[in-house]
């Protein structure tokens, strides 16, 4: 470095000592930030296992000891369990988001892989229109969806909610982005020639191989369904109880007038966050490294 | 000669596999996809009441509300959700913009020694895989206004002396972060905010992260500040997946519908202030009193035309002008070269 310096004329004497001070100061901004993204779930834990009337009285940072009695009262008063039920809940919810999981995936991977392997001639053509049809908005569809749905006969099913995802454009576009820098087509040949049939050389060698890409799908696939509101919501019209799904328990909450304990309304929440904050913590790394690949749509 | 079984396997043809393969995906998109966008048309010129066709009607009230007094309730009620639309997106993407694009800046520059870069990642990121409807409750629970029981956030400002408490009457003089119509709608902007920005700086990062480092290196050779290089590589080369998050946000702005429809006190009454184009449909396709299909049918499509005008500006405003410009030029050099030719042919 000195030999440096002195070849190309002195540095600024100060440089150093001012990175470090906005290194500093962004590291302070950075704390702040994270303050504000975690206050309000720290909160909400901490509200959990505090009483009613201490949480109406005033704010407290620290944990208190009403735990047992939300739990007690959120799972065996009449008032509560009647509204906010969190088993079913995450029964519900998870049938929903295992079986758009699973169809996400593999029905992206297949439709990739036939777009990417085959020549026929309609191949340009069906991608040109998986990628029109991606920004398609919910929202615009869900007025004929629900209308058609309805003459179907199928809404209160979880038919509308869980057949959609097997079209999944954005996923088929990730997929075959990633096919086309990690998916020779040799190997495809080398399956034929050892008498392998089409369907199998898909399951048994194009599947594990495309498991990074697959795994990634899959998490925001499952996150994606787990989180859905809207369409539950718009398909489940009589909204049976026991067909709820985890995000409309949650907007219970907020529509129904006897849930009025504020330690159980914020032990629900705090039980409707649960499942997505441990998938997050646990995978939270291949996560962020998904998102930085562009793997993510909404 | 051939055999007939040389022959049989010289014309095999794995085109059929490729349709085989690309099926599922075509079949259950024209069933749930395509035909209800189609029959999203459909509705639109339907008659509200027995579905008979009444042409371009539903969309003449909804744009222009002339004749009966619901007619001219439907328009304002739309116009009134599109603009509340637009307040709450702008109010939510300009700061997301602003914060994820500097942390991304900051993240990515090499020189800076700031430890912990890759959990503060993580945290930012939280907010945007918590179910939004969840979230919606809960700063319903945290910004509650009542004088004697308020929130979590009324009670905050009390203890910082921001707010009155009056100890003897113990009430709180709260803000109204519910039902006051700035209040509620910066409390939405926020939790988009808050939920939204970490996916952003994240995306940019991406982005930041793929322009050729030899630049940065050349910039700092020739000894420009961090806002020059911000300035002059940065953003430039940033712009095309500057328009990618831009057009996302908006058509993802344009679909706000859970924390708008979540965030009121009162049962099955959305706060008006706060009803977003997505709230509006919802709320006429649902409507068992007064069916209003073909409203609702005509709201989302000229929400449909409206996503689509919007990402093709966004397009057209951040599209690389070097590139057109060298594009120009090369065709005029091309073009010189043949007339030069042509003349040289000629002598």
């Amino acid at each position: 470095m000195s030999k440096m310096n002195s070849t190309y004329g002195e540095p600024k004497d100060n440089y150093t000592a001012k990175l470090r001070l906005k290194s500093t100061i962004l590291f302070i901004w950075f704390i702040i930030l994270t303050i504000i993204c975690l206050l309000p779930i720290y909160i909400l834990v901490v509200n959990a296992t505090r009483e009613n009337s201490d949480i109406a009285n005033t704010i407290s940072f620290i944990p208190g000891s009403n735990l047992g009695k939300n739990i007690n009262k959120l799972f065996h008063d009449v008032n509560y369990n009647t509204v906010f039920d969190v088993l079913i809940g995450y029964r519900n919810s998870f049938i929903i988001t295992a079986f758009c999981t699973v169809f996400t995936v593999f029905f992206s991977a297949m439709t990739a892989y036939g777009i990417h392997v085959y020549e026929f001639k309609l191949k340009e053509i069906s991608y040109t229109v998986i990628l029109l049809v991606m920004m398609v908005p919910m929202q615009v569809t869900s007025a004929g969806f629900v209308a058609f749905m309805l003459k179907l006969g199928l809404t209160d099913t979880y038919w509308p909610l869980i057949l959609p995802s097997i079209a999944a454009p954005a996923v088929v576009y990730f997929m075959r982005s990633y096919m086309k820098s990690s998916f020779p087509l040799e190997i495809v040949e080398a399956a034929r020639i050892d008498g392998c049939n089409e369907f199998r050389t898909f399951v048994s060698i194009a599947i594990p191989m495309m498991g990074p890409a697959i795994a990634v799908q899959a998490i925001f696939a499952f996150i994606a369904s787990w989180n859905n509101f809207y369409t539950p919501n718009m398909i489940l019209i009589s909204s049976r109880f026991n067909q709820k799904t985890l995000p409309m328990m949650a907007s219970a909450i907020q529509s129904s007038d006897k849930f009025t304990d504020y330690g159980a309304i914020y032990l629900a929440l705090a039980l409707s966050i649960l499942p997505i904050v441990i998938v997050y913590v646990a995978l939270s790394k291949f996560i962020i490294a998904g998102v930085a690949l562009g793997g993510v749509k909404e | 000669m051939a055999s007939a079984a040389q022959r049989r396997i010289k014309s095999i043809s794995y085109a059929k596999y490729g349709y085989i393969f690309i099926l599922p995906f075509f079949l259950v998109y024209f069933f749930f996809q395509l035909w209800p966008l189609i029959n999203t048309f459909v509705i639109s010129f339907q008659s509200n009441k027995d579905a008979s066709f009444v042409g371009f009607d539903n969309y003449k009230t909804i744009l222009f509300g002339e004749g009966t007094r619901t007619a001219r309730n439907v328009s304002k009620h739309f116009y009134s959700t599109l603009k509340n639309t637009v307040i709450l997106w702008v109010g939510n993407f300009v700061p997301q913009i602003a914060l994820s694009l500097s942390l991304a800046v900051w993240f990515t520059e090499a020189n800076l020694k700031i430890p912990g870069k890759g959990f503060f990642k993580i945290v930012m990121y939280l907010p945007n895989i918590i179910t939004a409807a969840s979230v919606a409750v809960l700063f319903l629970q945290l910004c509650g206004e009542a004088e004697n029981a308020p929130g979590s956030v009324n009670q905050l400002l009390g203890k910082l002396g921001i707010i009155d408490f009056n100890s003897t009457s113990m009430k709180y003089d709260s803000v109204k972060f519910i039902t006051g119509q700035t209040q509620s709608r910066i409390v939405v902007m926020f939790i988009q905010t808050w939920m939204w920005f970490g996916n952003t700086m994240i995306m940019l990062m991406s982005g930041i992260m793929g322009i050729n480092p030899s630049l940065f290196e050349a910039a700092a050779i020739d000894g420009a500040s961090s806002g020059q290089v911000f300035r002059k590589i940065t953003l430039p080369l940033l712009s095309p997946i500057m328009a990618y998050t831009l057009v996302t946000s908006m058509i993802g702005g344009l679909q706000m519908f859970d924390i708008p429809f979540l965030y009121h006190k009162e049962a099955k009454t959305v706060s008006d202030h706060l009803k977003t184009v997505a709230v509006y449909i919802y709320e006429y396709f649902h409507d068992q009193k007064d069916p209003k299909m073909g409203y609702a049918g005509a709201a989302s499509v000229l929400l449909f035309i409206i996503t689509l005008i919007l990402g093709c500006i966004a397009f057209y405003l951040t599209r690389d002008k070097d590139e057109i410009a060298k594009k120009k030029q090369r065709k005029k050099i091309a073009k010189q070269k043949a007339m030069e030719s042509r003349q040289l042919g000629g002598f």
